[in-house]
């Protein structure tokens, strides 16, 4: 029916969904979307990484955005550059570095557009094993630390007081988002990665009242885009990416009405 | 080692200082089991700052906290929820511990806002949001409770209620309380120890040795003296505006 190569893209962005259906919700309540792009915009160098020491490219990605978070936090404690000038600064020089790396690397030949807008036809069996295996890592970590995470994300001095740790669980938060950029880079693509996170969250929110709603309707949001994206991807010979993302934000539209609704009741 | 069973936390003259400028400086408190510990002091004054060093929310501290507790209760002086978290007070009352729905209803009807359960945070009124902040402190049956201005925004007999509730507290779970309070009144009458902040601790002792004290009236005035004490005395020292003391 289908080809194997779809076959594998379906499976590979189902996996991503429900790794960034939860992470996302916290992306917006933290907000850490420019974070997450600085991250993203950081893996392309990470990718170029990989293909000079034949490095797995998952792997090499996730390192180089860790190092990139690492970074951040030192900046913000020696200078008094607001945060998101130090998340613009490091987001386009990293990507800058890296287009000029891929730019001496004459010898292989990259896909660019695929990197930055993610392509199906790039997914491997292997693929499939980082994103499933690396998911249910980030979901089972994401689990253990929901607590600590959640209530320090409500308010941090209530979370210390009462001996949650909310420092560890934030730490480990960065880490969490640098993994799920290594494993979704090849779906999304490095450029879109965070629209991921961010639009089925977002559109979520409108329908939900609690936390446990808003992360369970941001998984199925971010279900729906990928398979409505991919399926288009199909149909029209579109990049992946952009097709996901473009289903993401139809869904988010369509939550607006339901939002429109409960503030009418309201009022 | 502790040196009575009895302590909770103890601040061995413990300040903050932020770039240069200390927020509170020397403060040596103890709270045990059972006993009420009100701050009093003017704006500003590092009462909350104070709390905050002994629930060990600072890292960077001059001298020392010990805490001989891990249950601990917090109501902080203001928490905002942001839109994008839809809580309702139900969510907000599992946050830092799970309780059974028994234990919930019973703080939320102690507090008086039984009734706002299933209600989104965000759509409560000042006075409301106070008694679940309340709620979710006493829920978990804390050691100790750490209560920065828990009654303001509550309407009066609400206030005197949820006064006699953290009283009643104090003496059923056994737990020791540290309050911040600006109502005289009320902290004169239901603490057993008050320590009087300006930067530093100007005077503490039993509520009536407290009024008495001659810079208690002159932070006060002679008004808030009067509600336990005709004494009058003379004091010696006025503060600058770093937080020094000038003798006068």
């Amino acid at each position: 029916m289908f080809d194997d190569f779809f076959i594998r893209a379906l499976v590979a962005g189902i996996g991503v969904a429900l790794v960034t259906g939860p992470l996302g919700c916290f992306v917006i309540w933290r907000r850490l979307s420019y974070f997450g792009d600085t991250l993203a915009h950081s893996a392309l160098l990470g990718v170029t990484l990989a293909f000079t020491m034949e490095f797995n490219i998952a792997l090499s990605v996730f390192i180089i955005s860790s190092l990139i978070a690492l970074i951040l936090i030192q900046l913000q404690k020696k200078t008094n550059l607001p945060g998101d000038a130090l998340l613009g600064l490091l987001a386009h020089s990293s990507l800058a570095v890296g287009l000029v790396v891929i730019g001496f690397l004459t010898f292989i030949r990259f896909d660019i557009m695929g990197l930055l807008f993610g392509d199906i036809l790039a997914v491997s069996v292997n693929d499939l094993l980082i994103i499933w295996i690396g998911g249910a890592v980030i979901l089972l970590t994401l689990k253990f630390i929901w607590k600590p995470l959640f209530a320090s994300t409500v308010n941090y001095e209530l979370a210390e007081a009462e001996g949650l740790n909310p420092d560890r669980a934030k730490a480990i938060f960065t880490i969490l988002m640098a993994a799920i950029i290594a494993i979704s880079i090849k779906m999304v693509g490095l450029l879109l990665i965070t629209g991921m996170l961010i639009i089925p969250a977002a559109m979520a929110r409108n329908l939900s009242t609690s936390p446990q709603s808003m992360v369970m309707y941001s998984v199925i949001g971010g279900l729906l885009s990928v398979i409505i994206g991919l399926f288009t991807s199909l149909e029209f010979n579109t990049s992946s990416g952009p097709s996901i993302i473009t289903a993401a934000l139809l869904l988010f539209i369509l939550s607006l009405f339901k939002i429109k609704q409960s503030i009418k009741l309201k009022n | 080692m502790r040196s009575d069973q009895n302590i909770l936390v103890k601040l061995n003259n413990t300040g903050l200082r932020i770039d240069d400028k200390w927020l509170v400086k020397g403060v040596s408190l103890e709270v045990e089991k059972g006993k009420i510990v009100t701050l009093i002091g003017p704006n500003g004054s590092g009462k909350s700052t104070t709390a905050k060093i002994a629930l060990g929310i600072y890292k960077k501290i001059d001298g020392s906290v010990e805490k001989y507790t891990t249950k601990v209760g917090y109501v902080p002086q203001k928490i905002s929820i942001d839109w994008t978290l839809p809580l309702r007070v139900n969510d907000f009352m599992v946050l830092t511990e799970s309780l059974n729905k028994e234990t919930i209803d019973e703080a939320l009807s102690l507090t008086g806002v039984i009734h706002l359960k299933d209600k989104n945070l965000g759509d409560l009124s000042g006075g409301e949001f106070q008694r679940v902040l309340l709620a979710r402190a006493i829920s978990k049956k804390p050691e100790l409770l750490v209560l920065d201005e828990p009654v303001q925004g509550v309407d009066f007999t609400g206030e005197i209620a949820l006064y006699e509730l953290i009283k009643k507290i104090s003496d059923e779970l056994n737990c020791g309380i540290l309050l911040i309070s600006h109502d005289l009144h009320t902290v004169m009458t239901a603490t057993d120890h008050v320590v009087c902040l300006n930067g530093h601790v100007c005077c503490s002792g039993s509520p009536i040795d407290v009024a008495k004290n001659n810079e208690y009236k002159a932070l006060f005035g002679e008004k808030a003296s009067q509600i336990l004490s005709r004494y009058e005395h003379r004091h010696d020292h006025v503060h600058t505006e770093e937080g020094k003391i000038k003798k006068n």
